[in-house]
């Protein structure tokens, strides 16, 4: 298997250590103002969590883990086949089921949960296909109502259960939103079960989720049983909600789903990369939400795991290395920065051009008349220039001398533009007078090589369409001192 | 098993409700419902013709952090405080799913998820933590307590008792929605449908849907204390999909909206009597059977009909296709 390729798995490691940090980091903050209200000894609280000597402590742990790493293995795949909300409206629609598993025997068993719940879940399941086929109602539509349809029958059963004599002290409402120290062994036992089937699934099953999930027509081509394995993996989706209610709760398990996986998502363009970051993000969000609802006597557990999983996708939406806003912004900014001081350095080269190059030095005046900008912001643009070493400013910065560098950039530009311009007039019978604009855009990302091809077909031309020479390579790398001395101008471009 | 559901008796079914001393309390209950479904259900017409029902469902969750901020910072349950808290929460439910929808890859409705679920948990977190100071219960959140709707204090305006305080608000919030609908029909109508034509007309559709975005968020706030946070969004698409089985007219859909809020809030209480359930929940269980009942025998698209059609198609066609 590739994802147990060494340095890539390590890599996620210390990604995950790192996050795993700043989350326990945060609590500090919070930490005081639950303390106060809870009127609760916090040391202790946190010491017999991390002591673990307590079996509560260890069940809630252990299930918030399995939980996490069934939940983003399946959600990766739910994000990628663009079915997030069918995934939180099936997990509200378990709810009726959850209460018939109750009625079975008037307990919190595990197994009677498990069936009802996943029936339920089936039947959802099958009620939204049945309604998209047939009736105009759009998938969106049929899967509200199936998810408040559900959900209020599942609330109607609730409320008559705690009606009932003995239901008020069966803590079913613990379903709603989840509380991890409930978790039994029993409910561990088969949330460990139903986390290694996960694995084994997508571990052996790896091809075939992978390219039903990405081009379901050519796997469809390919052979391979596409609905089989689209129920297979709604069963698998069906039985990790169920194992998640006890502790996320039926209202939030939808974002254990979603969240991790969308954050991993951000992150990474390879799917078992992906599928490694999201169960990592699941089980960061499981033990976080299990250690602060620990904290307190009365706080549910699934709303803490959920923003957990939310402060992993804000941190991935920021400051994702690829995708991420921050790196966006930046790579934005410095882009167009570099477009800014390559338009400057033309303009220095048009005012020498104007002059034949007699004369080193260009004048902020002179330059703020070509770019009919202020001297304020010419003079911006000039220190700009002068910090990234294009440029060094004389007389109190009113003279602009180029450096061999900031010359070679120059002339390169220009010549990119010029070259552009005669390549569209030439290969593409564009007049002259219309080349300007998309020679203004694409001189700035022409690479060095489709220069020497643009060289190549327009046969070493020296002359753009408006008559202007193209600075040659010769005559960058005589640079501005020996243009200038040149007494016979004629088109310095002209080779001899 | 048997204590669960009590027998059904047909007469006690239909006057149990209105028996004495309940029946004043089961008025109530009975026009809030139908207040809050007809508010709502209206609405909902339009965000099942955009295709965003489940934006629906995204902020009736996020306006709890809202209203949750909103307590806090006020300390009491003023109407408008609780109003501004919820629109806030709109506006930027709507905004965050934008931002992460357009600024990286994700798609639309994961981003949905991503946005609604975090607010929510925030909501709940905010209630465990400040219980005592935000008059607001975990489960209330969820299913709302219609139930106390008639024990709320009446509001008199010029010396007559109008009824209890969240009846006459979400009245007015029901008035409100049909005057602005009829209003800017034009605009709702255009933008939904044909949203170039719309830009051609010059109806900015940025606008109309943050307007829409925003008005829901007031409805669903006002309604949220009797329904509850998940049960709005059985109240925002069931009537409107219920009636669009039944017609193409989007005027026809409007008033079969209203009757639909009618019927599923009374056979609600009802059924609510019956079974000693949550008000709130039977109202949209009754809305849900109402909605099968149009799904099966609608005359436009119902199954029987579909089936009928079919077994035409098979049986009755070739025979009229050979005569001709």
């Amino acid at each position: 298997m590739p994802m147990l390729r060494k340095n890539k798995a390590v890599r996620a490691a210390i990604f995950l250590l790192g996050a795993g940090l700043f989350l326990l980091l945060a609590p500090s903050a919070q930490a005081a103002k639950i303390g106060d209200l809870a009127d609760l000894n916090f040391a202790d609280q946190i010491l017999r969590f991390f002591s673990m000597k307590d079996p509560s402590v260890r069940y809630a742990l252990l299930g918030s883990i399995f939980l996490g790493v069934s939940c983003g293995l399946l959600g990766s795949f739910i994000v990628v086949r663009k079915m997030a909300l069918v995934g939180d409206t099936l997990s509200h629609a378990v709810l009726p089921g959850v209460a018939a598993g109750f009625l079975w025997n008037m307990s919190k068993d595990p197994a009677a949960t498990f069936i009802g719940a996943t029936i339920a879940r089936l039947l959802g399941t099958a009620v939204v296909s049945l309604i998209k086929q047939t009736t105009r109602l759009k998938e969106d539509t049929a899967l509200g109502m199936v998810l408040a349809g559900f959900f209020a029958v599942g609330i109607c059963m609730v409320t008559m259960i705690q009606h009932l004599p003995t239901g008020n002290k069966s803590g079913i409402d613990k379903f709603l939103f989840g509380q991890a120290a409930a978790i039994s062994e029993g409910d561990v036992k088969l949330m460990g079960i139903v986390t290694l089937l996960s694995v084994a699934v997508v571990l052996f099953f790896y091809k075939e989720l992978l390219i039903t999930s990405f081009d379901a027509g050519f796997a469809r081509a390919a052979g391979f049983p596409v609905q089989l394995i689209h129920y297979t993996l709604m069963l698998l989706l069906a039985f990790s909600v169920v194992i998640s209610l006890q502790a996320v709760g039926v209202v939030l398990v939808s974002a254990m789903l979603i969240t991790p996986a969308a954050a991993a998502y951000l992150l990474t363009d390879r799917m078992h990369r992906m599928l490694l970051l999201a169960a990592g993000f699941g089980m960061l969000a499981g033990i976080s939400g299990a250690f602060f609802s620990f904290l307190g006597p009365s706080l549910p557990t699934g709303p803490f795991m959920v923003l957990g999983a939310s402060v992993v996708f804000a941190l991935a939406f920021f400051f994702g290395p690829r995708h991420g806003v921050v790196m966006k912004w930046w790579h934005h900014r410095s882009r167009a920065d570099r477009v800014q001081r390559e338009n400057t350095l033309k303009s220095i080269y048009h005012v020498l051009e104007g002059r034949e190059f007699k004369g080193e030095g260009v004048s902020l005046r002179e330059l703020a008349d070509r770019r009919r900008e202020t001297i304020e912001e010419v003079q911006t643009q000039a220190k700009d220039l002068k910090r990234k070493g294009l440029a060094t400013l004389h007389e109190e910065g009113n003279l602009i001398f180029l450096t061999p560098d900031g010359w070679l950039r120059a002339c390169s530009i220009v010549r990119n533009h010029r070259l552009w311009e005669l390549y569209l007039t030439n290969a593409a019978q564009i007049a002259a007078d219309h080349v300007h604009e998309d020679a203004e855009k694409i001189e700035h990302v022409l690479g060095e090589e489709v220069v020497r091809e643009l060289e190549r077909r327009l046969q070493y031309a020296t002359k753009d369409p408006h008559g202007r020479p193209i600075p040659s390579i010769e005559d960058i790398q005589r640079g501005l001192a020996g243009l200038s001395r040149r007494e016979d101008l004629v088109g310095y471009g002209k080779r001899s | 098993m048997n204590s669960l559901v009590p027998p059904f008796d047909l007469q006690q079914f239909f006057l149990g409700p209105w028996n004495g001393d309940v029946a004043g309390s089961n008025f109530w209950i009975v026009l809030m419902g139908f207040l809050v479904t007809t508010a709502c259900g209206l609405v909902g017409n339009y965000l099942i013709l955009r295709r965003m029902a489940l934006v629906g469902d995204a902020i009736s969750h996020s306006v709890l952090p809202g209203i949750a901020i909103a307590f806090l910072i006020s300390q009491n349950r003023g109407t408008l405080s609780m109003f501004l808290g919820a629109l806030a929460a709109g506006v930027v439910t709507t905004v965050i799913i934008e931002i992460i929808h357009k600024k990286t890859r994700v798609k639309q409705d994961a981003a949905i998820g991503i946005a609604f679920t975090s607010l929510f948990a925030i909501g709940v977190i905010l209630i465990s933590i400040y219980t005592s100071q935000v008059d607001l219960d975990q489960e209330c959140v969820l299913y709302g307590e219609i139930a106390f709707v008639p024990i709320e204090p009446p509001v008199k305006f010029g010396g007559v008792v109008l009824g209890p305080l969240p009846v006459v608000r979400m009245g007015i919030v029901a008035a409100l929605t049909i005057l602005l609908i009829w209003v800017f029909y034009k605009e709702l109508l255009v933008s939904s449908f044909d949203p170039g034509l719309a830009l051609s007309l010059g109806i900015n559709a940025t606008l109309v849907h943050y307007a829409l975005m925003s008005w829901l968020s007031v409805v669903v706030v006002s309604a949220f204390e009797s329904v509850g946070a998940i049960l709005v969004i059985a109240m925002l698409i069931l009537p409107g999909a219920t009636a669009s089985l039944l017609s193409d007219r989007l005027p026809v859909i409007m008033g079969m909206t209203v009757v639909h809020a009618a019927l599923s809030s009374i056979l609600g209480v009802h059924l609510a009597t019956w079974l000693n359930c949550s008000s709130a929940g039977a109202m949209v269980v009754m809305a849900s059977v109402l909605f099968t009942l149009a799904w099966i025998f609608s005359p436009h698209d119902g199954l029987i009909r579909r089936f009928v059609f079919r077994r035409f198609l098979r049986h009755e066609a070739p025979a009229v296709a050979e005569i001709s």
